[in-house]
């Protein structure tokens, strides 16, 4: 049933033009930054003489691609995401759901699931799209591999987030401008702490627990930290409409 | 084990307070359409998102086919079929794409979707639609995926709230029979503001005032009430009241104007035709005698309006 909830989600995605623009554009500046970070790699290692300032051309090339990827879907998440609830709700689509016989739950994860797909996709793509050095060069796998991990798990926290503000409201517009404000600030907050790095509010940080996959390390306290942030917004989630059903 | 499909026990829905609706009971059985009339704000709508589970009421219970709501709310939801007021469309969606995720949402199983569809788009007479998408199409035919979609799943209980709003004639017609059509296997309700709709289609009605059910009973009940022993008569020469009172079977005589009078007759009895013979012989100049309907509107507002007046009208 989280399937066909997600499926749903997927086709109204594909269904209109947003899905398709916002996908070509963020994978037209990913290869852009692709092709960049290439061209320097050689101008930038024939520069550097001694070994020790020497990089491996996945590394250089892959933090210039995963770090601009983390920093765009900043602003794409929130578009994605946007529409979620809110739009149902303005359109009065929700009793669709309601009616049907899925349980709440399996409506959020539905609608969490399918937007994660969608972003999956984009994810699949940089990863690709940066294994197709390994045609002349012998690339670092296990690198793309965190990094993508890190990425989808970053993702995924975003959209959780991302819904829980579509359901607090019918403008999806407030939604969008919500959750990029509080994913600007989560991002963030390690960069308000700097001369404290030991800080707690600083390790609440996303971006610092993307940073340890970013280095191609996979880290479960990290995971963790995903996977418990994700689960607490779609709680929250499940709990907005709940109350719609008790209060009306 | 009984075999209602609908039961609504002591339903009481409040709003900040204000009761919404307030204790409304009653059974719905297969094969019965039952029609949910009221005045605007009288609680239809809110009783209708009560009974599908969209709305958690504040007292009561539902239960459908013997199945709590509350307790197993998807046992219960898939045997419902609903059209909320506001149609539920997606309107980037064309019409098979939205039909097919409903089937699916409504646990069809997965071989039979495709065959789902197509009877549920042929019984709304959308066959030629299917390739569109739903946003282009007119009021009238987005109104029908409506329907389709609350149809799809073949449920026990369809819930339809105002499902002719925005049809033309013809489109009315054909979803009056589809509702009878539904109704003769399935059960049934509609809400609606159209009386004579719910004279056509429904075998029971209930009127709802202010969030308290003032009428629940057969279509006949309400029908009785309406024609009633009544003649209305139209004479150039009038005779005195009292002639008119030795005709057997009229009961009593109430003078309208200076032609025109309403006659009174006893439950077992048919004085039209004597009426007549008596004009002619005594040349009264009868040019109009018709049954005196009380309108169903007329019906409705003493009943929404005097609810203390007509207590014996309330048989459930």
């Amino acid at each position: 049933m989280i399937i066909n909830v997600a499926r749903k989600e997927l086709k109204s995605m594909f269904a209109s033009p947003m899905g398709w623009v916002i996908l070509s554009l963020l994978m037209f500046a990913f290869g852009t930054y692709y092709l960049n970070g290439v061209n320097d790699y050689f101008s930038v290692m024939s520069g550097a003489m001694r070994p020790a300032e020497r990089t491996g051309v996945t590394q250089f090339v892959g933090q210039m691609v995963y770090g601009f990827a983390s920093f765009m879907v900043l602003f794409a998440v929130p578009l994605l995401s946007m529409r979620l609830i809110s739009e149902e709700r303005r359109s009065q689509t929700l009793p669709f759901l309601f009616s049907a016989p899925i349980s709440l739950t399996e409506i959020v994860m539905g609608k969490f699931l399918g937007l994660v797909a969608f972003l999956g996709i984009l994810v699949v793509f940089i990863g690709a799209m940066l294994s197709t050095l390994n045609i002349w060069a012998d690339i670092d796998f296990g690198f793309i591999v965190a990094n993508s991990i890190g990425l989808l798990l970053m993702v995924a926290s975003f959209s959780a987030l991302g819904l829980y503000f579509s359901s607090l409201t019918q403008q999806p517009v407030v939604a969008a401008i919500l959750t990029f404000v509080a994913l600007f600030a989560l991002m963030f907050l390690d960069r308000f702490f700097a001369g404290d790095p030991s800080n707690t509010l600083a390790s609440l940080s996303l971006t610092r627990h993307f940073q340890s996959f970013s280095g191609g390390l996979i880290d479960t306290a990290d995971i963790a930290y995903f996977g418990l942030f994700i689960l607490t917004f779609l709680t929250l989630t499940v709990r907005r409409l709940d109350a719609d059903r008790l209060r009306g | 084990m009984n075999n209602f499909t609908v039961e609504a026990i002591e339903l009481t829905r409040l709003y900040g307070g204000r009761e919404a609706v307030s204790n409304v009971s009653f059974t719905l059985s297969k094969g019965q359409v039952l029609g949910f009339l009221g005045p605007n704000g009288a609680g239809k709508s809110t009783t209708m998102k009560m009974l599908t589970g969209n709305l958690a009421p504040s007292n009561g219970s539902v239960k459908i086919c013997g199945i709590d709501m509350i307790e197993h709310p998807k046992e219960a939801k898939a045997l419902i079929g609903y059209l909320p007021e506001m149609r539920p469309l997606y309107k980037e969606l064309t019409v098979d794409e939205y039909l097919t995720i409903a089937a699916r949402l409504h646990r069809v199983s997965a071989g039979n979707i495709k065959k789902a569809v197509e009877i549920a788009k042929e019984r709304c007479g959308l066959g030629h639609m299917s390739k569109r998408l739903i946003e282009n199409l007119s009021n009238g035919y987005q109104q029908r995926v409506g329907i389709a979609q609350a149809i799809i799943h073949n449920p026990m209980v369809v819930i339809l709230d105002e499902p002719t709003v925005g049809l033309d004639p013809i489109q009315i017609r054909d979803i009056r029979a589809l509702i009878r059509e539904v109704g003769a296997e399935r059960s049934v309700i509609i809400s609606t503001h159209i009386l004579p709709e719910v004279e056509m289609v429904c075998d029971h009605v209930q009127i709802i005032d202010k969030g308290k059910l003032v009428f629940n009973g057969s279509i006949d009940v309400l029908k009785k009430q309406r024609i009633g022993n009544k003649l209305l008569i139209s004479m150039l020469n009038p005779p005195s009241a009292d002639e008119l009172l030795k005709i057997a079977g009229v009961t009593e005589v109430e003078v309208l104007s200076a032609n025109q009078m309403r006659v009174r007759f006893a439950d077992d009895a048919a004085p039209a035709e004597a009426i007549v013979q008596a004009a002619v012989k005594n040349n009264w100049g009868l040019h109009q005698i018709a049954p005196d309907q009380t309108s169903l509107e007329d019906v409705f507002v003493q009943l929404t309006y005097q609810e203390q007046a007509v207590p014996d009208v309330s048989v459930s």
